[in-house]
């Protein structure tokens, strides 16, 4: 598999989770994951050649374009804020 | 400060509420209702005699040497098996008393040897203790006991010896196998005089014997007929230190009894809370490695992995790491340079190198090992809980009713841990028992074990976990189980809602999706009503459930349960992740992974940023940096080219090896800093030596979110603790860093992090350990967290469609490996295999089930080729029935077989944590090794040449 292709695998790996959500919604949390968990790289090595991505992705990556990265305090994905505590998602 | 034993108080404490007061040799004496009169005696600073009775077992009354008077009771009554009443009044040392503790001592020494000088237990026996206390100056009896003298020694266990004729027949060590440990492998043969200690084998030895090699049964001892090898050879310690376990995540705590700069033995700390003065294997002996020859304490340098390593000075070796790293960042810009945190090293080490990397290479590129373990408990439960962190103490699971274990194995992988679960899986203390519902593919030794059985093994086909938790989800909606008031006043009901109507759909329910996970409909619900309607229940998992790719979905599968059925909150529930790695909880909590800080606070929030930046005098980036397996595919792209690696072997347990191997091979500049030439040191051109454990001061964080000091208790051999040696990297990249101690960097995180903010290094030295959070709100700590309200706010349901993994079973692969731990080995087995603890476990086998091993004329330990669509290797068989047709099963100890040759690039969908437990595989005959297995033996062995310095000079 190259780089692209994984990446691409990924992100429909994503998209297709997200799915039961409904497809706005899925599509909504995909673009929050990518801009929350992807280094710039691999966003880039997507974004700009959406062949190969499943709807629910093609989708999130055209959010990601329209709207810029969402803010880093959203529903799919909560950290603290700075002086914030008890949350962790340590692994 | 001299040595001595903890003290002993005879019996254990009781859990009584109300407090009763005793008088015991005109002394008042307040304790809580059910504690032995002994116990009370040693409370108020007195000694009754005893040879039977040990606080970490129950009362036995066998040895007759702790009789007491009591004031209107008849006769003299054993102390250690008589509670304490209102207005008693106890006489302990009564010329009656002592003239019948004598008689009975005589009786004991009668039949004891006499070489007190030269016996290992000298000045550390308690016989020779109770014949002093008696007042012992003759034996009408002889000195020729017939019974128990002059046989021969057990020493099979490779740690501890066994000599028959020191044992007075006491049986503390088979009360403390049974009570303690739980695995019932001694007995006592015999009645009467003739009665002797006895592992239960035809051939009655320790080590063919059922034995786990906890130590409980040394431990128990009062004689010498139970030691320590180590203390045989080296004589009785001369001080002790208290530390913590660097194996696994239940965070054990022991005494390092030293001698000198010699460790002597380990020994479980009675006071430390996650152990409870109980061991395993591994962290009671297995620490040999530390001075094992192969390990390295001399930096290396090399210009290409074709090369001999070249000795050198530290001076020289950082020099020259530095160099290559501002060489490749000025060429290829900070975002090629990053670093992997380690989960064996101390909160304060990791902290060092994800700060080193954020703030000296100038990237995010940095993760840690949990990448490959619990990543999804951070996504899984972050999303529903609002906080990933375990939700219990260990303590809790004394008050659980029903213990549900998925994709764990406790007794192997977690054993401290799994001792005190079988203890409540036995019943205790008048309680009935809690029941036991196990889900996984295999049988493991919880599902039927002495006095253990479980109601429920839903023995699932790998990569179904989704299905099945769904599954329970189903039957405890559509059946009216759930727990209506919990959900309306806890969690969003909205979500709840849309939840509810998901997993009440028909295609939900266990006789749909029987076809897919292979669990009886009928065993399924059983499981879910029991589990939803049982009393407390309390959830514990492991890798099982998050090394898969719907690892991420798995975890909120089991939030969800718990969630729906009120099952969080309280002592004796709970969602319980058991940690594989010493430190994983506290690496994550250092900021290890690319998207955050310490304190899981987001790089990309500003505020944060300006916190740190301020802080570190330094700039950090604001995007997210690579996780470890996108580190490898981008170095195969060429924009990685650069890695520190602290205390982490990728190559060995990460999966897809050559993938792994690739990579590696791609930078140019690989920094390894271990304490041996591990398989990824192959590909490194830096090798800066380690510190053990034992040569360092710090902190570990355990599963229950237990912070808990390392100290030093040797110098380190190569020179310098790791966090030094990452502060010499960080000088040589030109930052001013200038820590003098371990606690400053503590100091560091306290200030930076909100849930540390009360962690101090005085502080954790004078009450021994904290559970975080530690802040305003939770100024000692929090043992359960969400009592009153999840941390997020409201609980959050999340809807989880299984999505089966792509790896498929088909005509070429048609059986599924999954893979785990064995007990007396640890992870890639760079520390357990370099000790003796490879007498129990000495190659990595193939389990698998009688027919699919007779349909390819495979029989026990002949050897197999195990082939998937990534590679192929070769290992032993051992069949058996644990494992259901279809399925095989290995452990990854030994870099021989390299079981992650097999294993695929497959993750879970949120966090890239591989999927080890699935892979579709083929097994056949063969007669020996791959091509790989050859051809990387031969690489392996040329890339760990060494010039030597003295050699060099020539």
């Amino acid at each position: 598999m190259s780089a692209r292709d994984r990446l691409v695998y990924m992100a429909n790996q994503i998209a297709r989770n997200f799915e039961a959500i409904g497809h706005d919604a899925a599509a909504r949390a995909t673009a929050d994951h990518i801009a929350q968990f992807w280094d710039p790289r691999m966003r880039a090595a997507i974004a700009g050649d959406e062949t190969d991505l499943s709807d629910t992705a093609a989708r999130a990556f055209a959010i990601l374009r329209e709207t810029g990265e969402p803010a880093p305090q959203t529903r799919a994905t909560v950290f603290n804020a700075a002086d914030g505590g008890g949350r962790s998602d340590a692994g | 400060m001299g040595y001595a034993k903890q003290p002993d108080l005879g019996t254990p404490p009781s859990a009584g509420a109300t407090f009763v007061t005793l008088t015991i040799d005109g002394r008042a004496v307040t304790v809580p209702e059910g504690t032995s009169v002994m116990r009370a005696a040693a409370e108020a600073g007195g000694d009754i005699p005893k040879l039977c009775a040990t606080d970490m077992v129950k009362g036995f009354g066998s040895c007759r040497l702790c009789l007491v008077e009591v004031e209107s009771m008849r006769g003299t009554p054993a102390s250690c098996t008589t509670p304490v009443a209102e207005g008693m009044v106890v006489h302990t040392q009564t010329p009656r008393l002592e003239k019948l503790r004598r008689g009975v001592m005589e009786l004991y020494i009668s039949d004891h040897p006499l070489d007190c000088l030269t016996c290992s237990a000298n000045n550390d026996c308690e016989l020779q203790d109770a014949a002093a206390e008696v007042g012992l100056r003759d034996v009408r009896y002889g000195y020729d006991g017939a019974h128990h003298m002059r046989q021969a020694d057990d020493t099979s266990n490779p740690y501890f010896a066994f000599e028959p004729d020191k044992c007075i027949v006491c049986s503390r060590c088979v009360r403390a196998c049974d009570e303690v440990q739980g695995t019932l492998a001694l007995t006592i043969d015999g009645r009467g005089f003739g009665s002797k200690i006895s592992a239960g084998t035809a051939a009655d030895d320790f080590l063919s014997s059922e034995c786990v090699s906890c130590g409980a049964c040394v431990q128990a001892c009062p004689t010498s007929a139970l030691m320590e090898k180590s203390v045989i050879e080296l004589g009785k310690p001369e001080r002790s230190v208290v530390t913590t376990c660097a194996y696994c995540g239940v965070g054990c705590t022991f005494r390092a009894e030293m001698r000198g700069e010699q460790l002597v033995r380990m020994v479980p700390w009675k006071d430390g809370k996650a152990n409870r003065g109980h061991s395993c294997v591994k962290g009671r002996f297995a620490w040999g490695y530390a001075n094992h020859k192969d390990r390295i304490t001399t930096p290396m340098i090399r210009d290409a992995i074709d090369q001999p390593w070249r000795e050198v000075g530290w001076a020289e070796a950082i020099d020259f790491a530095a160099g290559r790293l501002k060489a490749i960042r000025a060429e290829h810009g900070a975002r090629a340079l990053g670093g992997i945190t380690s989960s064996r090293c101390t909160n304060e080490e990791t902290f060092l190198v994800q700060k080193l990397v954020r703030g000296g290479f100038g990237s995010n590129n940095v993760d840690t090992c949990a990448r490959v373990c619990h990543s999804p408990t951070g996504y899984g439960l972050k999303t529903t809980f609002g906080t990933s962190a375990g939700t219990q103490d260990f303590d809790s699971v004394e008050h659980s009713d029903v213990i549900l274990v998925i994709g764990a194995n406790p007794t192997d992988a977690h054993p401290v841990f799994a001792s005190r679960m079988k203890r409540r899986l036995r019943g205790q203390d008048g309680r009935p028992a809690a029941r036991l519902i196990v889900i996984d593919p295999r049988r493991i030794d919880l599902v039927r074990s002495p006095h253990i059985e479980a109601a429920h093994h839903l023995p699932l086909q790998p990569g179904t976990n989704v299905a099945v938790l769904t599954a329970m989800a189903h039957v405890i909606v559509t059946e009216g189980l759930v727990d209506e008031t919990f959900v309306r006043e806890r969690c969003e009901i909205d979500a709840f809602e849309d939840w509810a109507r998901f997993v009440a759909d028909e295609r939900h329910s266990p006789e749909v999706l029987e076809a897919v996970t292979r669990v009886p409909a009928a065993d399924l619900r059983a499981a879910a009503r029991l589990y939803a309607t049982g009393g407390n229940a309390a959830i514990y998992y492991g890798l099982g459930v998050t090394e898969h790719s719907q690892g991420s979905s798995t975890v909120m599968a089991i939030a969800n349960l718990a969630m729906a059925t009120g099952n969080i909150g309280r002592p004796g529930v709970g969602v319980n992740p058991l940690r594989g790695q010493n430190n994983v909880q506290g690496a994550c909590d250092m900021g290890s992974f690319p998207h955050e800080l310490s304190g899981y606070r987001h790089i990309s929030d500003a505020q944060t940023r300006a916190l740190f930046e301020e802080d570190w005098c330094v700039t950090l980036d604001a995007e997210p940096g690579l996780r470890i397996p996108n580190m490898l595919d981008a170095a195969v792209d060429g924009t990685f080219r650069a890695i520190y690696i602290q205390g982490e072997d990728i190559l060995q347990s990460d999966p897809d090896t050559r993938h792994v191997a690739q990579g590696l091979a791609a930078m140019d500049c690989v920094i390894v800093h271990d304490l041996f030439l591990n398989e990824t040191a192959s590909y490194a051109h830096v090798f800066l030596p380690g510190s053990t454990f034992l040569e360092k001061d710090g902190t570990f964080t355990n599963a229950e979110r237990r912070i808990q000091p390392v100290r030093r208790v040797m110098d380190p051999a190569n020179g310098y603790e790791d966090w030094e040696v990452t502060q010499l990297l960080a000088q040589a990249m030109g930052l001013d860093w200038n820590y003098a101690h371990a606690s400053e960097i503590l100091a560091e995180i306290a200030r930076l992090t909100p849930t540390f903010a009360g962690v101090s290094w005085k502080r954790l030295c004078e009450v021994g350990s904290l559970q975080w959070p530690v802040n305003e709100a939770f100024p000692d700590g929090a043992p359960v967290m969400h009592v009153d309200g999840f941390v997020r706010g409201k609980g959050h349901f999340v809807v989880t469609e299984y999505v089966p993994t792509d790896e498929k079973t088909g005509p070429r692969f048609p059986l599924l490996l999954t893979t785990g731990r064995i007990l007396s080995q640890y992870n890639v087995g760079a520390q357990t295999r370099r000790t003796a603890n490879t007498a129990w476990h000495p190659e990595d086998l193939l389990e698998m089930h009688p027919s699919d091993a007779e349909n390819r004329g495979l029989k026990d330990g002949d050897w197999a080729r195990l082939a998937s669509r990534k590679g192929e290797t070769t290992l032993r068989v051992k069949v058996t029935e644990r494992v259901a047709p279809g399925v095989v099963y290995t452990t990854f100890h030994h870099p021989e077989t390299q079981a992650n040759v097999v294993t695929t690039e497959f993750s879970d969908w949120a966090t890239n944590c591989p999927e080890y437990k699935v892979t579709a595989v083929q097994v056949m005959p063969s007669n020996g090794p791959t091509d790989w297995q050859e051809d990387y033996a031969g690489f392996a062995e040329r890339s760990r040449r060494i010039d030597h310095l003295h050699e060099a000079a020539e």
